[in-house]
């Protein structure tokens, strides 16, 4: 099959797949109920936070254990900005841009000071945890930030949910926050597939599986990490932002080291490298965390534990590209199938290995 | 004077503390190359066996001082065996699986013990200085420190095993030749740095809350105390424990015990900044 047509294959299939994703959405109030929907919203906001996550560790190679604190200050800056302005018009922009800038801050000291893949990991753990301490320790009356008491361990309730943009006095229902929230799940995956699509894409990919080769072919592989950082971020902030929405709540348990591994974990079993890995890997987490939750008998944190060992050992690459090379080979073997006369038994397909 | 006293005091502790957390996960990083992010759960492990044992009745010297590194140091052959040594060379994925396993045996320490804090009462009593009281406990965790890291200063320099050990990190191949095998000096390696970690655990329990989480109140600690101590694992690792023990006590003393930490915490990232080898990097080179 020549390179051309394939493309346009592929390009087709993943607009029909995007076409269905969004008549998924349009339709999914009419039949789900408004519990259901709600448990949809809030995996549609985690599914935003997996997509960052699987950003910059799949195509930038950069480990965070730390996204959360992104995801909590995205959450922070909403509350604190949506109790401010009365309109959560500019407190969604304004959860974007504060991660991002937290991002570009550390990012810029973390790349440009040249700091190993693994302290990397380490320093994003500890900027995790001293958010944490921090924000735990704001109970007393005077960490008010404006109108917004930021409320220390008891977290900051009744945070004003979603309304028509710039328009405080409609407020949305939850099937406007559905709409919303996994809204802007599809668009920030069709965000990220077009930056990946993109020059600044391949650099980052090329700087992902050989650093010192794209800085000799001139490019600044500290720059792009760092641009895929911030993005990183940025997505991550908007993720906390609609999770805040979500519950009208938040808690400095969203810096928890618990949801860092959570995020990981997603990330793993869906699939390093891709984009929808993570995604199917959130939804798969999280709905079993949910059963998992409703009854006794045995513990979320022990589960989780041994599915990601399980994944590490068993199945390193993850479900979404372990099943995209099965369908690949089997379609690989009906193309390469000798057209027989019938009646005649077709040769079984040689291994790709030797063929390709 | 007296609060000067008391303030070395706890800065003592701070400095004791950290050493103990770290020094096992020295081991294991140091010289292995490994991240063990189940860490926190191996001093978990070694508290939770020194608090059952007591309370089972068995003395609380002999439940902390043996019981604990002798259980977790199995527990560490078990991992080695069943889980790191598929992973050696991988460095995200033992990470990745040794998160995993932090997060199962959180999960199953809480399924078999509950959700609430245990505890043993804390030996040796107190002395006052001035008006002030203090525990014996805390010169005690600091001998125990002191004593701790030169026992496997000793083992390191001094034994056949050290020796095997730091030419096995050095150049595994070159080691297999000359008939040591690699792979056992790893799992020895792995095991004894959980010993260690166990036994900090243990000395750890009668003045930590013993909950199944603790674990995560230390790793991120150990790790930055490790990392910021640089390639000489014992010299390195003390010096860090020094410097971020005594900024985390002062720092608390002046303010709070958060701002305590988290000025633990900023000077550490600052410190891994300016000395990305860290502090063995530019000061105790090629000492151990």
């Amino acid at each position: 099959m020549a390179t051309s047509t394939r493309r346009a294959i592929s390009l087709a299939a993943q607009l029909a797949a995007l076409a269905a994703a969004v008549a998924g959405v349009l339709y999914a109030p009419a039949v789900v109920d408004l519990f259901d929907l709600m448990q949809y919203t809030f995996f549609a906001a985690m599914c935003i936070l997996a997509l960052s996550l699987g950003f910059i560790w799949g195509f930038g190679g950069i480990l965070s254990f730390g996204q959360t604190a992104f995801f909590g200050l995205g959450a922070y800056a909403y509350a604190v900005a949506a109790i401010n302005f009365g309109d959560s018009t500019p407190a969604l922009a304004l959860a974007v841009v504060v991660p991002g800038l937290f991002a570009a801050a550390l990012g810029y000291f973390v790349f440009y000071g040249r700091i190993s893949d693994v302290y990397l990991g380490v320093i994003t753990l500890t900027v995790t945890l001293i958010l944490f301490n921090l924000v735990n320790s704001t109970a007393g009356d005077e960490y008010r930030i404006g109108a917004a008491a930021l409320g220390g361990f008891n977290g900051m309730p009744s945070v004003p949910t979603l309304n028509m943009p710039f328009d405080p006095e409609t407020i949305l229902e939850p099937e406007g926050a559905w709409l919303a929230t996994a809204g802007a799940l599809i668009l920030v995956y069709v965000l990220l597939r077009l930056i990946l699509a993109s020059r600044f894409g391949r650099v980052a990919v090329a700087i992902r599986e050989n650093e010192t080769r794209a800085a000799l072919l001139g490019y600044d592989p500290r720059l792009y990490k760092l641009l895929v950082f911030v993005i990183g971020g940025g997505v991550a902030g908007l993720g906390g932002a609609l999770y805040a929405n979500w519950g009208a709540f938040v808690s400095p348990t969203i810096f928890a080291l618990s949801l860092s591994a959570e995020i990981i974990i997603w990330v793993t079993i869906g699939g390093l490298g891709t984009l929808i890995g993570p995604v199917v890997g959130c939804l798969i987490i999280e709905m079993l965390v949910a059963r998992i939750g409703a009854q006794q008998a045995v513990n979320a944190n022990l589960v989780l534990g041994v599915i990601l060992v399980g994944f590490v050992l068993l199945l390193p690459k993850g479900l979404v590209p372990a099943v995209r090379d099965v369908a690949l080979r089997g379609l690989k073997a009906v193309a390469r199938r000798p057209r027989l006369p019938v009646g005649v038994e077709a040769v079984p397909a040689e291994k790709p290995s030797v063929a390709e | 004077m007296e609060l000067a006293a008391i303030l070395a005091l706890d800065v003592l502790n701070g400095v004791a503390s950290l050493i103990l957390l770290c020094l096992g996960l020295a081991i294991i990083f140091g010289m292995m190359r490994i991240i063990n992010l189940a860490h926190g759960e191996f001093l978990m492990l070694g508290a939770y066996a020194t608090v059952v044992s007591t309370n089972a009745g068995l003395n609380i010297w002999l439940a902390m001082l043996v019981v604990a590194p002798l259980f977790v140091g199995l527990v560490g052959l078990v991992v080695e065996r069943c889980l790191i040594r598929f992973l050696y060379g991988r460095l995200v994925d033992t990470m990745l699986a040794t998160w995993g396993l932090s997060l199962a045996i959180v999960g199953l320490v809480t399924t078999l013990y509950g959700n609430t804090i245990q505890g043993v009462p804390t030996p040796l009593g107190g002395f006052s200085i001035g008006e002030y009281k203090s525990s014996l406990y805390t010169p005690f965790l600091a001998l125990m420190a002191l004593a701790l890291l030169a026992a496997v200063w000793a083992l390191l320099s001094f034994t056949r095993f050290g020796l095997v050990a730091r030419a096995t990190m050095q150049n595994p191949n070159m080691a297999a030749a000359l008939g040591v095998d690699p792979k056992r000096v790893y799992m020895a390696t792995f095991a004894l740095g959980a010993a260690v970690t166990g036994l900090a655990g243990g000395l750890m329990a009668p003045v930590a809350g013993v909950v199944p989480t603790m674990g995560a109140a230390y790793v991120a600690k150990a790790f930055i105390t490790v990392v910021g101590g640089g390639a000489a694992i014992l010299s390195g690792t003390a010096a860090s424990a020094a410097l971020f023990g005594f900024i985390n006590q002062t720092a608390s003393f002046l303010t709070t015990p958060v701002f305590g930490e988290v000025a633990l915490f900023v000077t550490a990232i600052v410190l891994i900044r300016l000395l990305p080898q860290g502090i063995s990097g530019r000061f105790f080179r090629g000492s151990l």
